[in-house]
Formats: structure tokens, sequence, C-alpha cells
């Protein structure tokens, strides 16, 4: 093994997340969580935020680290839960409404896959006070799954589904994440495709455009599709 | 006659199977890369992974929450008699699927396209896909489970010869980079390549070379085989990793499968399975015992046959004339 994460800084947080744990979060270190945090995906911000159902509980209260998480859960007959892996599903697909769901949640980390665009950190979470932390693999689903030390309590299951539910957690050494974005809008995951798209135009040389072309292609490879 | 209790329960078994334990093949080949990768944050997410195999066999869970589209590959011999016939089959497959989906547990993915309606058993319409190969001699039947993602990391193309090779590892490179950007493929990966064929079967093809064989597996066509090869090295020399970072681990290894297709076309597909590669297979005998494996043998001589009849028919035929 090349001494993997040799050069990786790791930290283990409380969550409810203090505002001074979360500015002081270089991009690329690895974390570890203690505490309560919550799931909330496209089924809980769709009613929330599109249409203004009241949420189930008072969201602040709960957390301030929002998980785009489904987990592999089933429900027992005595009315308990168990959870087996958890994973993230990809979050860029959430950004329409994330700006409301800050004013009205006051969450400051969200955990997920992939993250968000620069665009999205600079215009949406920074005035939040907000960083967005990507889970790893994708995904470490047993590790994770590990962490979870308790299921305090899951909303709206009969409504929206296992997957989509917002399922509240008490976690404990719950990770690896690695934390996307910063305070200043900076993402990990846009510096890296500027670096590794250096190497394009020598892995491209020889080939020619296919002979057809579609709809709203691209032909640069430094865009993104999210 | 091949009880249906049997099948049932091979098939429950293997559903299981396949969500925690991450096949031997794939793991050597993740192993292998893990040791190459120069890259810092690429190097950290390969051995979290490899930690996270051994905490879903230890814990006895599955080892990614997104437990996929849980589908169905069927072999069956040719001499091979099915209590219940294949309508029983299906529904044995059905209900193993369902009632894995609890027991696991799995997440139930499936939903109506439309209407979002979930059962939470990853049952429903046209769902799971169950396709059906068949094999000369055997008097068993083999099933195979993948749980794959199903939302990145495919791409089809329509292709002509005068695309020819630079056109299939541009868009090779293309789609690799795509949806390597950020991780989305869940990278590195077995890389399917289907050409030829109608679009879907080129489509069907990608997808059953990336799922369907084993790291290491190389065609027999012998140009085919140093294509596999060419385009594996062409992956990894992108310089992307897991999860997009900079690196060297894209393609754990390229399988390429072909269809003969239309005189003007050479339809393409590309299919990265999942970081957490989840096959199990096994074979159900005529008397019931079943045998587990992870190699799902699905893409036999037989299977890849070029000619009109398959040559044991064409002797038989030839003696009895």
């Amino acid at each position: 093994m090349a001494s993997p994460g040799r050069a990786v800084k790791t930290v283990r947080l409380k969550a409810p997340v203090a505002p001074e744990d979360v500015a002081g979060l270089e991009i690329g270190t690895v974390v570890y969580l203690d505490g309560r945090l919550y799931t909330g995906r496209e089924g809980v911000y769709k009613r929330i935020v599109g249409e203004g159902v009241a949420p189930p509980v008072d969201i602040a209260a709960l957390s301030n680290v929002n998980f785009h998480c489904s987990p592999a859960a089933s429900a027992a007959a005595d009315g308990s839960y168990r959870i087996g892996a958890v994973t993230a599903t990809a979050s860029f697909r959430f950004a329409p409404w994330l700006e409301r769901w800050f004013a009205l949640s006051g969450c400051k980390v969200i955990i997920g896959k992939g993250g968000m665009s620069g665009e999205v950190y600079r215009k949406i979470f920074v005035p939040a006070g907000a960083v967005y932390w990507t889970t790893v693999g994708y995904g470490t689903g047993a590790l994770l799954g590990r962490g979870i030390k308790r299921v305090a309590a899951v909303h709206w299951l009969e409504d929206l589904g296992i997957a989509q539910a917002l399922w509240v957690f008490e976690v404990e050494n719950f990770g690896p994440f690695i934390v996307e974005s910063d305070l200043a809008g900076n993402s990990l995951f846009e510096q890296a495709n500027e670096e590794v798209s250096k190497g394009f135009a020598k892995l491209y040389e020889g080939t020619k455009p296919a002979i057809l072309s579609r709809y709203g292609e691209t032909d640069s490879r430094d865009d993104e599709l999210i | 006659m091949i009880p249906i209790a049997s099948i049932e329960q091979a098939a429950t078994r293997l559903m299981a199977k396949a969500a925690i334990e991450i096949p031997e093949d794939y793991l050597g080949g993740i192993k292998a890369m893990a040791e190459r990768e120069s890259g810092d944050l690429s190097a950290f997410v390969l051995q979290a992974m490899l930690e996270n195999y051994e905490a879903a066999k230890e814990d006895r869970r599955a080892m990614c929450a997104d437990t996929g589209l849980p589908r169905w590959f069927v072999k069956i011999g040719n001499e091979a008699r099915i209590e219940g016939g294949p309508v029983a089959l299906e529904a044995a497959l059905r209900r193993a699927t369902a009632a894995a989906t609890y027991e696991v547990p799995l997440r139930p993915n499936r939903v109506h396209p439309l209407w979002r309606t979930d059962h939470n058993n990853n049952v429903g319409i046209n769902a799971p896909e169950i396709e059906f190969s068949y094999e000369p001699d055997g008097d068993w039947v083999e099933l195979t489970t993948v749980h794959k993602g199903g939302l990145f990391g495919t791409d089809y193309r329509m292709l002509f010869p005068g695309d020819g090779i630079e056109g299939i590892k541009r868009f090779f490179l293309d789609t690799l980079i795509a949806f390597g950007k950020r991780g989305l493929a869940c990278q590195p990966a077995i890389v399917g390549v289907g050409l030829g064929g109608s679009k879907d079967t080129a489509m069907s093809l990608g997808k059953q070379a990336a799922c369907l064989r084993v790291v290491g597996d190389r065609n027999p066509d012998p140009k085919i085989a140093a294509l596999e090869l060419e385009l594996q090295a062409l992956g990894n020399s992108i310089g992307m990793g897991a999860m997009g970072f900079v690196g060297s681990s894209m393609v754990v290894d390229c399988h390429v499968e072909v269809g003969y297709t239309h005189t003007g076309g050479l339809p393409m597909s590309v299919h990265t399975f999942c970081l957490s590669s989840r096959r199990a297979c096994a074979r159900v005998s005529d008397d019931g015992g079943i045998e587990e494996r992870t190699d799902p043998r699905w893409f036999t001589p037989y299977r890849r046959r070029e000619g009109v009849e398959w040559p044991v028919q064409a002797e038989r035929s030839r003696q009895s004339g």
C-alpha cells in the first residue's frame, strides 16, 4: 500500500457543529462525527420548501447537520428500526431548494455525495455560513452503518417511504467524510477537476469528434455535467 | 426435476451475499490498484473502501446503502426441467428479491417512474429484470444477481464505421471523464463496453460485460482482448482516481462484448460497475443441490457462437444424415 492517506488530516467533531468548527475546516480534511444529525432529500425539501408544509419537528432544535441519505433500513414488528448500510445520494440535484432550506432549518453542514458547484457554494452556502462534506468512496455504507448508534426518530415514514423519510440518528465516530467546501466557497472537487483537466489535450490527441453529433453536446472536457 | 424451493432458497442467499460480500476477483483488483495509487486522497478513498468491505462482512450488513437495482441473470441448461416451469422460476426470484429487501435489509430503491410508488420490496412493473440465457447439455439452472447503482456512469452513442477505433477510444474517455468527475461513477470499477447489435443490444452487452465477467477475464478474440487491455490502460492514464481526485485508479478491468450490427453503424455503450461491484452466482442442480460461486460464466462459447448451427448440433445432424 502506498501509505494511503499519509498527507490527509483527520478531525473528530461534535454535532450539532459549533460555528468555530465550521469556520476552521480546510478542504481535503477528513472528518468523523459524534452527536445527532438528520436525513433529508428531495422528498423532505419538496414538501417543506416547495409546498410550504410545516416541518414535522423543529428542525433547528434537532441538529445543524443534514445528511443527503437514504438508509437501507426496515421496520421491525415492535416498531423499532434496523439500519443496515448508510450511504449518501448525489447532492447536486437538491441545489434549487437549499437557499430556503438553510433559512428555515439553520443547517450549517450538508453531508452528501459529490458536492455542489463552486457557484452554488458562493451564492447559497457561504451567505448561510454553511459548508459541504462529502461521503467517501462511494460509499462506505457498512462503516457509516456502524456509526449509527440509535434511531432517535423518523418522520413522514408513511408519506415518503423509507428512502425519503426524515430520519434522526444518534451517531458515534461516524465517517469518514471529506471536507469539500469551505466558508470562502472553495471546492475540493473543482480543484481536482482543474488539476486533472491539464492532461486532457494530450489524452485526446489524435482523436476527432464523433461523425454524428448530438444536441446540447459540449466538446470541452473542462465542463462538468452537474 | 429442479425443486422450486431450492431455487428460491439459493436466490434468497444470493441476494444477501451480493449485497454484503465483495467478490474475491474484484477485491484483488482494488488491492492491486491501491498499491499503485500515488494520489493521497484517491489512496485514502481506496483504503476506506477496503475497510468498508471488511466491516460489511463482519457485521453482515450491505457494503453500500445504495443497494442499486437488484436484477437477475438466469442460465438454463438445455436438459433442465424446473418444477412449476419458467413462471414458477420468475415468481421465486421476485419473492427472493422482496424477502431479501426486508431481511438484509436492502434499500427499497424501486419506484414507479411517474407516480414514485414504492412497494418497499424492490419489486414492481418490469422489476426486477430477469434475463435468460441457455446452455447445451446442462440439467441445472444458474442464477446470478447483480446489484448495480442505477444513476451514473453509463452512456450510449451511435458511432459509425468511419469513427473507427479512435472514435471508440474517444467515447470511452468521454464517458469515464464525464461521470468520473466528483466520482459520480463510483470508480474505480469494472468497465463494460458493448459494441454492435441493435441499440438495445449494445446497451445490454455492455452491461453484461461490466457485471457478468470477472477481473482478469479476457475476450477469446485476441484482437478484442488487446482492445480491452488498451482501453483499461487508457482509462487509468486520465490522471483521475477514486472520487475524481488526482490519481490513476479508474478502471479495475475492461471487458468488451460484441454483436453483429447494421452494416452502416457502430453502436457503442459504456457501463461503469460500482466501487462496490455486487454480484453473486449459484448453480442449482437437478437434485436441488446449491453450489455458490462469484463468476457468473455468462459469456460461454455457446453464448458467443457465430455460425448458424452450434457445432454439437451440426455434428449430430451430420451423423443422423
